[in-house]
């Protein structure tokens, strides 16, 4: 095992006097170097960790320890060596492209030119708008210098809350291909939080997170072989319906929509795909197609979510 | 579905100065149909549902929402149209049964329509023990189906859907379009935009905008042959990486 950089034992955290509990004894380790993603909706508690481990907020109990630093003792030195991109746009609007970056670099001590290396490949893309106020940029551009203003003290850990968020497929995919060459080129330890499932491929090791606990702590290879239903693939030239019909037949546990598929949860010891098939025929579908597949880590969710 | 035509958009076109946003953009949408309205960020899909919802003027072309004409009846469109966003469209300090009550009132329905409704609503999703409690302290998911009723509790004829499933959960998620289909199913046309490529395949047609323009329409199914994609993400990466502009 690697060398932990973040380091997290049974933090807990509420709001309202406790009225609110947003961590409920949380605990893992991110490895250096490595892609750790904190994967769940909103309300799952990922921005109260996230403000726990940048120093920003004082867990009720439990301890954080961050780049060998504690979060309580060793707040103000942590805040030298990690970078945090908030999920909400915190940027100065009012401030241009460039000063707001040479903003961040100043704070930290430093300049935009001795850490240009680090940022180069990002801030190259909005070096064109480098006058133009950041109220006046676009949702990639602002994530572009968002990414940018966080890296330039050369922290050792980033810490990006919903980076990608609200942001199409094709630009998600870029922001990720940023961040798996920001790991490779400088062995960045990165941690990251999305609601979308299907970006836990590009991390090295998840956590699932839902109602302030983590479901499971794993490489998403593992995560995807430690699920151990039958999953079914069931499609038919009714499809709304198909939903419903497949629900009320014995020996499917769960149904839900998948893209064009139904994904069916069935139990075999009740069900074969002919015997389905059968049924479903009974009943008026046509077209049938249904198929054993592979879980995605979003079937792994809803598995563990209940 | 019926052949009956509840959006016609004809050149519809918003510019801004020398940029244009929404760029000639024509489509019809049906009755009861679900429509995908689909774009990566900065595609103009904003601008051009703003328009159709009356509250941005056209600078070229026309569109008719629910038979009104956006640029001169947009009174009209307002009141016969929903709309939900993902930024929430409930007040937080209110209770459930005071949100359902206010929004009777804005869209003028007799109270005694409003009350029945109230009471057939909170049955229907379950949300019977929370008439009184205040929708700040709902679960994310259950205020996200709550904003999906209200935005049809006047009965539009169109509603539209701006991502409304962005960050819930996967289980919630697939929940909120079980009550898409049961809108469309009672004949309202649903008008979605989404980030979520599976999404896409649940709608009857899809637009994709690249630059202001529609530069693809048709069924998930259709789409897919046309541009020898598996999935509906294939289709819209070879479509959104032609785009010329920065987003």
């Amino acid at each position: 095992m690697v060398m932990a950089i973040v380091s997290v034992e049974n933090l807990k955290m509420s709001y309202g006097k406790g009225r609110v509990q947003a961590l409920k004894g949380v605990s893992f380790d991110v490895g250096e170097g490595e892609i750790f993603g904190l994967i769940g909706p909103d309300g799952a508690g990922k921005t109260s960790l996230f403000r726990v481990l940048t120093t920003l907020l004082l867990a009720d109990s439990g301890t954080a320890v961050v780049d060998g630093m504690d979060v309580v003792k060793d707040y103000k030195k942590i805040r030298q060596h990690i970078g945090y991109m908030p999920g909400r746009f915190s940027l100065y609007q009012d401030l241009t492209v460039e000063e707001n970056l040479s903003f961040f670099a100043t704070v930290f001590n430093t300049t935009i030119e001795e850490n240009y290396h680090l940022v180069e490949d990002i801030y190259r893309q909005i070096e064109p708008f480098k006058k133009r106020k950041a109220g006046k940029l676009s949702g990639g551009m602002k994530q572009k210098l968002a990414l940018s203003c966080a890296l330039i003290h050369a922290p050792h850990v980033l810490f990006l809350d919903e980076p990608t968020t609200g942001v199409d497929p094709v630009s998600r995919k870029e922001f990720w291909e940023m961040l798996q060459k920001l790991k490779k080129n400088f062995k960045l330890s990165i941690v990251v939080s999305t609601p979308y499932m299907d970006e836990a491929v590009q991390c090295d090791r998840i956590a699932f997170i839902q109602e302030g606990q983590l479901l499971t702590i794993d490489t998403p290879e593992n995560i995807i072989r430690a699920y151990t239903r039958t999953l079914w693939a069931v499609r038919s030239d009714k499809m709304h319906r198909l939903l419903t019909d497949l629900r009320g037949i014995t020996g499917v546990n769960t149904a839900f929509a998948f893209g064009e598929n139904h994904h069916a949860t069935v139990d075999s010891s009740v069900l074969t795909i002919e015997s389905l098939r059968e049924q479903l025929v009974v009943i008026g579908h046509h077209n049938i197609v249904i198929e054993a597949v592979k879980p995605t880590t979003e079937d792994c969710f809803m598995n563990l979510q209940k | 579905m019926t052949d009956e035509i509840v959006i016609k958009a004809e050149g519809l076109t918003k510019k801004f100065g020398n940029f244009t946003a929404t760029d000639h953009v024509t489509f019809e949408v049906r009755k009861g149909e679900i429509f995908g309205f689909l774009g990566a960020n900065g595609a103009g899909k904003t601008t051009a549902m703003r328009m159709l919802c009356g509250l941005s003027q056209p600078s070229d072309g026309t569109a008719t929402v629910a038979g009104y004409d956006v640029a001169t009846e947009y009174e009209q469109v307002k009141r016969h149209i929903g709309y939900m966003s993902q930024k929430f469209s409930l007040y937080d300090d209110l209770t459930v049964e005071e949100n359902l009550v206010l929004f009777g009132g804005i869209y003028s329905m007799p109270r005694k329509k409003v009350r029945d409704k109230i009471t057939e609503l909170l049955q229907e999703l379950g949300f019977e023990a929370e008439r009184k409690t205040m929708v700040k302290s709902l679960p994310l998911g259950w205020k996200q189906k709550l904003a999906f009723s209200l935005a049809i509790f006047h009965e539009p004829s169109i509603v539209f859907l701006d991502e409304p499933t962005g960050g819930v959960d996967p289980v919630t998620r697939r929940q909120f379009w079980e009550l898409i289909y049961r809108a469309a199913d009672n004949g309202i046309t649903v008008f979605v935009t989404t980030h979520y490529m599976d999404e896409a395949e649940y709608c009857d047609r899809v637009s994709i905008m690249v630059d202001g323009r529609i530069d693809a329409l048709g069924s998930p199914a259709q789409l897919k042959r046309q541009f020898h994609g598996n999935s509906m993400y294939d289709v819209f990466y070879a479509l959104a990486r032609t785009a010329k502009r920065g987003d």
